[in-house]
């Protein structure tokens, strides 16, 4: 590669790959025997998503009822300071802004494996009936068992486990091919519904009301011991899904072109889907099901960065931007009174139907 | 173990439903360019995914190098031998170099990602099928051909000792194909072990040195074309009454179909 600029330190190489051979520009990183490539467009993207992060984040602490500036909310977050801007910032504003970013990049990450494992933009956990599963598990939880923080949001993860395994069951035939599962989903997904509702109807009427407003999808809930107990969900699935994303990414080229490569597909497929199910199951368990993050962030992601793949990095970085930017645009419209799902429903059902329109036109 | 077949499959039962292939023994000369010739639907696809891999045997072994190949790692067995599937797509929007640089997979780990060996590699194998040219074109957008020369530039990237190809020529013109097949040659020549699936009998029997014949899963007859491609076998495996003269360049077997099918 000719015009090729590189920076040498030690063993390290930092390499800039103008004639693209490879690919679109991109940037190379080699030290010792490692290497990694960044491809220019999906690191502006990551740096922007992330800067459009902050940036709400700290709107959203800002505002609301008793207003702060920057400096406060830096020394709150900091620990010094006025003592009222603390419990604020700390105690009030902070779960919910660290909750919806964790939430929603659980979500996004959800949505890109699912998407790339069903290769289609449609094969989202919230499509394909993973979420309702999740809503089943807790409603019967919440109406059956009593309820209980705790234990509705194992109702919850034992749902979209069994959601999933009932579609993947449906969907087998010595394989399963990415839009078969996505109607057979679909379908699961509309019967999980009715029988959501039908659940709500037995109830009385103060259950029926609690488990329609936990069916919803809201933040308002979220304090610092059920966050602990997401960033240590989060902790372990999304550096998992990370790793996987090699898999992943070789398995969009069809399971005899990722097999002849060196990958163990049925492995690696079961890996993805347990990763993908455990996010959406478990940001379901802390807020309930928030519709359509899955399904919008991995594409919005995909088209910022103009690549083949939905990259996991981007996604979850848009994914919690998404419900970030739909959780406070709720709170300063309406108060706490409408759950942040009720948003993302709106927002998510134009572009599902525009993708529909787009997916089935010949 | 320097085994003269690195690729052997011994009485192997295999298929989807159904078993296509029954009891089917058969060895890969080391060094050799195999052509795999037969009818549509004969089997000559499900043997390939099965050498490689892609299907297992009800019964019966396949041997990599003197192993059996579920001994290996996947990783390992695609590094020592690549396939070019008979169809394939490709995601929406991925360019060519995107497309060949997935074929380094089996050497890539979480922390190695794109070393000095993939960057050469995937250059020469752009350069090998003469892609280079199209390396930032959305594989998409191709024309058939070109497509599948991006394909075989990723199988090439692959770098491994034994290539199996399933109908490489397809949608290629005649100089395509010509300049596929001597680019074949040349990798055979280079050392390293090739079994092709090819339609075309006469192209096959120019550049092959090794046929196997299969018809209705069972192989018909095996060996150096100018021995084997005989009237009588153009008749028993395809249906076609032929007349077999000498290839004015090579001196092989030349097919020519009569005018009347039997
Ligand atoms: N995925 C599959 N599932 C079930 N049956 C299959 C599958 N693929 C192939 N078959 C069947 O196996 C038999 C052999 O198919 P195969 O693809 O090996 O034929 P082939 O010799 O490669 O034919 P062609 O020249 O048309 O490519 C056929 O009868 C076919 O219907
Ligand atoms: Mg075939």
């Amino acid at each position: 590669m000719n015009s090729s600029a590189s920076m040498r330190r030690d063993n390290c190489r930092y390499e800039v790959d103008a004639t693209a051979l490879d690919g679109p520009a991109h940037r190379v990183i080699r030290c010792g025997p490692f290497s990694f490539k960044v491809e220019t467009h999906t690191a502006i993207a990551a740096l922007l998503l992330a800067i459009a992060l902050v940036a709400v984040a700290t709107l959203a602490l800002a505002g609301g009822a008793f207003p702060l500036r920057v400096g406060d909310i830096v020394s709150a977050l900091l620990g010094v300071g006025d003592e009222r801007a603390q419990l604020v910032v700390i105690e009030w504003r902070l779960p919910r802004v660290l909750g919806a970013v964790l939430i929603g990049m659980a979500l996004g990450v959800s949505g890109a494996i699912f998407q790339s494992l069903t290769r289609n933009p449609l094969g989202s956990p919230d499509v394909i009936g993973f979420s309702a599963g999740s809503y089943t598990g807790a409603l019967i939880v919440l109406l059956h068992l009593g309820g209980g923080y705790w234990l509705t949001a194992g109702g919850a993860v034992a749902g979209g486990f069994g959601a999933a395994a009932l579609v993947y069951a449906l969907a087998w035939r010595g394989g399963v091919d990415g839009f078969r599962m996505i109607l057979i989903g679909i379908g699961v997904s509309a019967l999980l519904g009715a029988f959501n509702m039908w659940m709500i109807r037995q109830a009385s009427l103060q259950a029926a009301l609690g488990a329609a407003f936990w069916g919803a999808g809201s933040l308002n809930g979220l304090g610092f011991d059920q966050l602990r107990f997401a960033a240590l969900a989060f902790a372990v699935l999304l550096p998992a899904s990370a790793y996987l994303a090699q898999a992943m990414r070789q398995m969009e080229l069809g399971d005899d072109v990722a097999r002849a490569t060196g990958v163990p597909v049925m492995r690696m497929r079961f890996a993805l889907t347990f990763v993908g199910v455990a996010l959406t199951a478990a940001a379901t368990a802390f807020a309930g099901p928030i519709a359509f993050i899955a399904l919008v962030a991995p594409q919005v992601a995909r088209r910022m960065t103009a690549t083949a793949s939905v990259s996991i990095l981007t996604s979850a970085l848009c994914g919690g931007l998404l419900l970030l930017v739909a959780d406070l645009a709720v709170q300063r419209a309406f108060g706490n009174q409408l759950p942040v799902g009720v948003m993302t429903v709106v927002i998510g059902g134009f572009y599902f139907i525009w993708l529909l329109v787009r997916e089935t036109r010949p | 173990m320097t085994s003269p077949h690195p690729l052997r499959a011994m009485d192997i039962t295999v298929g989807y439903r159904d078993a296509v292939l029954r009891n089917l023994s058969v060895a890969i000369p080391e060094g050799s360019f195999t052509a795999i010739i037969g009818p549509n639907g004969c089997g000559k696809s499900t043997l390939l995914r099965a050498l490689a891999r892609l299907l297992k045997p009800e019964s019966g072994e396949i041997f990599l190098k003197g192993k059996p190949i579920g001994t290996y790692a996947s990783r390992e067995v695609a590094r020592s031998l690549g396939l070019l599937p008979q169809s394939s797509v490709a995601p929406e929007g991925i360019t060519v170099a995107e497309l060949v640089a997935r074929g380094r997979y089996p050497y890539q780990t979480f922390l190695r990602r794109w070393s000095r060996q993939d960057e050469v590699a995937v250059a020469d194998a752009m350069a090998a099928t003469g892609v280079e040219h199209l390396a930032l074109e959305r594989v998409d957008r191709l024309s058939g051909g070109q497509r599948q020369r991006t394909w075989i530039a990723m199988v090439l990237a692959q770098q491994t000792e034994i290539l199996l190809l399933d109908e490489p020529t397809t949608y290629l013109d005649i100089t395509h194909q010509v300049e596929l097949l001597d680019l074949c040659r040349h990798l055979n020549r280079e050392g390293r072990t090739l079994v092709a699936v090819l339609h075309d009998l006469n192209l096959a029997c120019r550049y092959a040195t090794h046929v196997i014949a299969l018809r209705d899963g069972a192989i018909l007859a095996e060996g150096p074309p100018t021995e084997i491609v005989t009237a009588d076998l153009v008749r028993d495996v395809f249906g076609l009454s032929a007349v077999i003269i000498e290839d004015p360049i090579s001196g092989g077997p030349l097919v020519v179909p009569d005018q009347k099918a039997i």
